[in-house]
């Protein structure tokens, strides 16, 4: 049971990630490696504005429009600068280590426990019958996740969503319908890494602490629920890509919770996560075959 | 009045492969006029267009519009007051999205993009007719995706979409080039009713000579960067294919194959 309501929170949170990373690779078709420190960065703006005194609910917002603002510095590098996609991620992905660090006070490690959070506060202490203490944080973890999903997917049903739909689909189209394909791309990246920041920020208050390398290898994970989501759920088309996500990202948490716990066995460790996500990722993307176009395109 | 005023245009400039396309090329079209083009492969008919539209830069000379300079205009901006149909079916419409998104999004050209409803359900009848003059059935496929449809299909919609809005200049690049014969015909009378229903500038590039010769009150055949036939009115009325075949002979038999 601990272990499924484990599964369950962990994949909430990098659910909203991979909603931004859906953006990026399944819309725009942009391999966005700047998810991974957006992520780190959503969890050090929490750390440190929570240690200030800030309101927790308000880190959220905060974390979202720091990220967005990342997205759009990649964006206007790869559209104004000319400069190749995966490289713009990788250069303000580089960049934003040393300003995750400023903005974390110097400090590769921030601890905020014992402060109040989104899921510990006076306010839910007092509402929250002692029964469903337990489930506090997967209940309030499923509800952020449902927001972002519906907020996206209404945002994908305005005449601004259906540029950012048509700008991955055919640009050509979006420069006949005299819209500059460039901002929506734009665009498009900033909500993508506002989500992966806000992913950062609820991390950080879940874990009670901000520690620099925890962005590393976000966006394999990303693109792992996204690719799993909709593979599994390909076959039924009434359910929305972004609940495919969700699915995805539960899905994908189980498979490594279950290989490393199976794995002690084989003298597997913590340590060796990063090893367990490439490798499962790598599992993915060959047997979902997805990756044939994506080659062809970007190799 | 669009006008092109002494335009130069290299490939590969500075390079061992410089190319030179257009030297000193000038050309006007008149409001309304509906000019054919005509020409061998690389006689720069599509360069031209893609000048034209703003896809390429010019080394030289300047385009206006009205008596606006419009050279410096981003591609973007231009398309405001352009309609343009490639000879790719693909590239007019959005595949993955469905008829009606595409309409839609179609119905919103020169309007903002903002985070009002992508499609505007009072505007539902008014897409169904449309797609009912076409004739191909695509009125009852509102919610299918455009991916699945044929060529052909594509095509008209493509025309169908660019020619929503209030535009001034129809640019249609071998629009019928990857068609079969039938649907080529159909798409373009289509073409033909459309140009003539809204009073369009249109130009219209094509490798099929009888198509330049039933169509428009203007004919252009281009040749290693140059009009080598300029015939508008009863002139233009008066050419038969077998005048322009012979034309093309000729220029072929210059380039010695």
């Amino acid at each position: 049971m601990t272990q499924l309501i484990g599964i369950l929170e962990e994949g909430f949170i990098y659910a909203i990630m991979a909603l931004g990373v859906y953006i990026t690779y399944k819309i725009l078709d942009f391999p966005d490696l700047s998810v991974d420190s957006t992520f780190p960065m959503g969890a050090a703006i929490t750390a440190s504005a929570i240690l200030a005194g800030m309101n927790p609910v308000l880190t959220l917002f905060l974390s979202f429009a720091a990220g967005a603002l990342a997205g759009c510095v990649t964006g206007l590098i790869h559209v104004k600068l000319k400069v190749r996609d995966l490289l713009s991620g990788i250069i303000v992905m580089t960049a934003l280590y040393s300003i995750n660090l400023r903005i974390a006070g110097g400090r590769a490690n921030v601890p905020i426990f014992s402060q109040q959070t989104i899921f510990e506060n006076g306010f839910l202490d007092a509402r929250i019958p002692s029964a469903l203490a337990p489930y506090t944080i997967v209940i309030i973890l499923f509800l952020i996740t449902l927001v972002c999903k519906v907020l996206l997917d209404l945002y994908l049903k305005t005449r601004s969503g259906y540029l950012l739909r048509a700008v991955g689909d055919n640009e050509v189209l979006v420069t006949s319908l005299a819209k500059d394909k460039g901002l929506v791309k734009i665009v498009g990246l900033a909500i993508a890494n506002g989500f992966a920041a806000l992913a950062g920020c609820i991390y950080c208050q879940q874990k009670g602490f901000f520690e620099i390398s925890v962005g590393t290898g976000t966006m394999v994970i990303g693109l792992a629920n996204v690719i799993i989501g909709i593979q599994l759920l390909k076959r039924f088309s009434f359910i929305r890509s972004t609940t495919a996500v969700i699915v995805g990202s539960i899905v994908y948490k189980a498979c490594v919770s279950l290989a490393i716990t199976h794995g002690m066995t084989f003298g597997l460790e913590a340590n060796d996560l990063k090893l367990i996500t490439a490798v499962l990722f790598l599992l993915i993307l060959v047997i979902s075959r997805d990756r044939r176009k994506k080659v062809k395109a970007h190799a | 009045m669009l006008k092109l005023n002494h335009i130069d245009k290299y490939y590969n400039a500075g390079t061992v492969n410089e190319m030179c396309l257009f030297e000193d090329f000038s050309l006007s079209i008149d409001d309304g006029q509906f000019v054919s083009v005509v020409g061998s492969n690389g006689s720069g008919k599509t360069s031209m267009l893609n000048i034209i539209c703003g896809s390429i830069p010019v080394d030289r000379g300047t385009i206006q519009i009205n008596g606006q300079d419009i050279t410096q205009m981003p591609e973007y901006r231009r398309q405001r007051r352009i309609g343009r149909v490639y000879q790719n079916p693909a590239m007019g419409t959005c595949p993955n999205m469905t008829i009606l998104e595409n309409m839609s999004m179609a119905d919103h050209k020169g309007k903002p993009f903002n985070l009002l409803p992508g499609t505007n359900r009072q505007r539902i009848d008014f897409y169904r007719e449309s797609l009912k003059s076409l004739g191909l059935g695509l009125e009852d496929k509102l919610h299918v995706k455009v991916g699945v449809l044929s060529g052909g299909q594509r095509q008209a919609m493509a025309l169908l979409m660019s020619t929503m809005t209030p535009i001034e200049f129809l640019i249609l690049d071998e629009h019928t080039a990857a068609l079969d014969p039938k649907t080529a015909e159909v798409i373009m009378e289509l073409t033909d009713k459309i140009v003539k229903e809204k009073h369009l500038t249109t130009i219209m590039v094509t490798h099929n000579l009888r198509y330049a010769v039933e169509y428009g009150d203007r004919l252009l055949m281009m040749h290693q960067g140059r009009a080598v036939l300029d015939k508008s009115g009863e002139e233009k009325a008066g050419l038969r294919i077998e005048d322009l075949l012979e034309q093309f002979n000729a220029i072929s038999i210059e380039c010695g194959n």
